[in-house]
């Protein structure tokens, strides 16, 4: 057994914090990759990349359907007779101002969109995740005189207006989800990504 | 007994075999110190047999789950139908299935069982602090357990439910949800991943905290329904004159316990695996479907009292961050208790009936937590929500306040 007499105590705890606080840092780095494993791997990266569309060729009144993340994307080009009946329907809507956040800030708008023509939503019925049709279409016989135009879901019956905006009395509980966009240009979209918009 | 080796034969050769071991491992201190001359009150009840049966249940799971990880395939692909493939083709695989999935929910069950003897008797307090926050981050691990156990069987409520789960980690911030699912929704990455924390990780933190838990009570001593310190009175060999040898005498209680639980756990494992959609729910036999959602999303039953405080807040971060504020209530409980007595028995009404109050807070968030979010419901458990926080928040003064009965010298 080693004796204490004549030892430097202040040198001996010098040494001790000195090798604790190495060894403390070195257990951070290595910590590290272990940690950062967990993050999205290069392939889960590249299967969620944002997704480029070219809408020059979105006629006014059409959908177009994009692919991201497992999930479609509908993208449609509505016409100023659409974007007139948002005003109308309003009252006949379950949450009209947009309360419940199904959508990026810059979409917490009347027309639910960064461009008021252009909407932007997922393909998915909020009630149980069928795909709602687009039915632009006025007073059509099935869906009764009343009806504007918006988006019908064929399951359960739930209806959208050109917004997304959910009907009340429906079985979806909410408006459909607005994903993440931005307009590279006048043309481009680019889905996935809102970064300089948020 | 004496360690000479006058008796012939195999008995000889048993106590020569435990001398080597000794001089080499503490077995017979070991045994000693935790078993059998380990003193625990000789007046503990009915309450104090749900440890026990938490550590038999830990077992089951343990070895249930090992045998099942022999036919399971932690794959998007493959995992559903490998569940089928177990329940269906493999040798018994349906009752090691069964028993691991009932099991889940029988750890639950005993587990909220013992943590509230612990609120009755004041187990929690000064000098069991430790042994209570070990237990509390049993609890947590057990929750995580559990929810990621619960995603493997790749069904549409493993996958909502973890969707659901995982998504209140992204009202902190989307970029920890993504880190923790290792992709931007609900994949094989996720499922991959949770079955590497089910079966090795997860499991490893239980065991260590349970050796801790059971330590650390055994360093101080166990509580008794009286709340008493039975090892301030002891006899002159220096053992509790109130307390009775761990083993044989709680043990042979304990065997009962565990005999009656195996026989409750087998009637439901053999006539109610699904014990009506509560231990696994129905809509976990449809195989899980990122498109569709289904009708209802609703967690099981065990974290069901907090899914109602999370849904009962409007804002989404806020109700994680009360949610989170539930269990961390919990955690402080050693000092939110000012009352000079440790067991409900010398306490008065006030702690008696916020006790109460409590349990069925608890209960009926759990309860709520089951149904869907009306606007009844919502209001309901915004009221128990409240009433939760504020046995907590309420404790350190009405504890102190509350008229107190005089506490016996000696166990009753």
């Amino acid at each position: 057994m080693a004796s204490d007499e004549g030892a430097e105590f202040g040198r001996r705890h010098f040494l001790t914090v000195a090798t604790a606080v190495t060894g403390g840092i070195g257990a951070a780095f290595v910590a590290v990759p272990f940690l950062g494993s967990f993050k999205p791997s290069a392939r889960a990266q590249a299967l969620g990349a944002p997704v480029e569309v070219d809408i020059s060729k979105l006629e006014n009144g059409a959908m177009l359907t994009v692919e991201w993340r497992g999930k479609p994307i509908y993208i449609v080009n509505r016409p100023a007779a659409a974007l007139e009946t948002l005003n109308t329907v309003a009252d006949r809507l379950r949450d009209p101002e947009s309360e419940v956040p199904q959508q990026p800030d810059y979409a917490k708008n009347q027309h639910r969109s960064v461009r008021p023509d252009i909407f932007v939503a997922l393909g998915v019925c909020t009630h149980l995740g069928c795909a709602p049709m687009f039915r632009p279409d006025v007073a059509p016989a099935d869906l009764g005189a009343d009806w504007p135009g918006g988006f019908f879901c064929p399951c359960h019956g739930s209806k959208f207006d050109f917004a997304g905006r959910v009907y009340a009395g429906v079985p979806a509980p909410s408006n459909l989800v607005v994903p993440p966009y931005r307009f590279l240009d006048d043309s481009t979209l680019l889905v996935g990504d809102d970064q300089g918009v948020a | 007994m004496s360690s000479t080796a006058q008796q012939g034969g195999v008995s000889g050769a048993l106590v020569g075999l435990r001398d080597w071991i000794d001089a080499r491992f503490p077995m017979t201190s070991m045994w000693k110190a935790h078993v059998s001359e380990y003193y625990a009150s000789k007046n503990l009840n009915i309450w104090y047999v749900f440890g026990v049966l938490s550590m038999v249940v830990l077992a089951n799971q343990i070895l249930t789950g090992i045998w099942l990880t022999m036919n399971y395939k932690p794959s998007a692909a493959e995992a559903f139908s490998s569940v089928e493939y177990i329940m269906r083709d493999v040798e018994w695989g349906w009752l090691l299935r069964y028993m691991h999935s009932t099991g889940a929910s029988a750890f639950f069950i005993v587990v909220y069982i013992h943590m509230f003897r612990g609120l009755l008797y004041g187990s929690y307090r000064r000098p069991r602090e430790l042994i209570w926050i070990f237990g509390m981050l049993i609890y947590l691990a057990l929750m995580a357990e559990a929810f990621m156990g619960y995603l493997l069987p790749w069904g549409q409520m493993s996958y909502w439910g973890a969707q659901v789960i995982v998504s209140l980690f992204g009202a902190i911030s989307e970029p920890l949800a993504e880190w923790i699912r290792g992709d931007f929704f609900i994949s094989d990455i996720t499922l991959n991943r949770f079955f590497a924390l089910h079966v090795i990780a997860l499991p490893l933190v239980l065991v260590f905290l349970v050796a801790a838990h059971i330590l650390a009570l055994h360093e101080v001593g166990s509580n008794n329904p009286d709340g008493i310190d039975i090892k301030a009175n002891k006899d002159e060999n220096g053992v509790p004159v109130d307390g009775v040898a761990f083993h044989p005498y709680h043990t042979s209680k304990d065997l009962v316990a565990i005999v009656i639980f195996c026989i409750i756990f087998s009637a439901f494992i053999f006539f109610a695996p699904e014990a009506g959609g509560y231990f696994l729910e129905h809509a976990n036999f449809e195989p899980a479907d990122p498109l569709k959602t289904p009708e209802h999303i609703a967690p099981v039953w065990y974290f069901t009292p907090f899914y109602a405080i999370l849904r009962a807040v409007p804002d989404k971060l806020g109700g994680v961050l009360l949610m989170g504020g539930a269990i961390v209530l919990l955690f402080l409980l050693p000092w939110l208790d000012r009352s000079p007595v440790r067991s409900m028995r010398y306490k008065g009404w006030i702690s008696k009936l916020w006790l109460a109050i409590f349990c069925v807070s608890f209960v009926a968030l759990g309860y709520l937590g089951l149904q869907p979010a009306t606007p009844t419901a919502t209001w309901l458990a915004r009221l128990f929500t409240v009433l939760y926080f504020v046995y907590f928040l309420s404790m350190p003064f009405l504890s102190k306040i509350d008229k107190t009965k005089p506490v016996p010298e000696r166990v009753t």
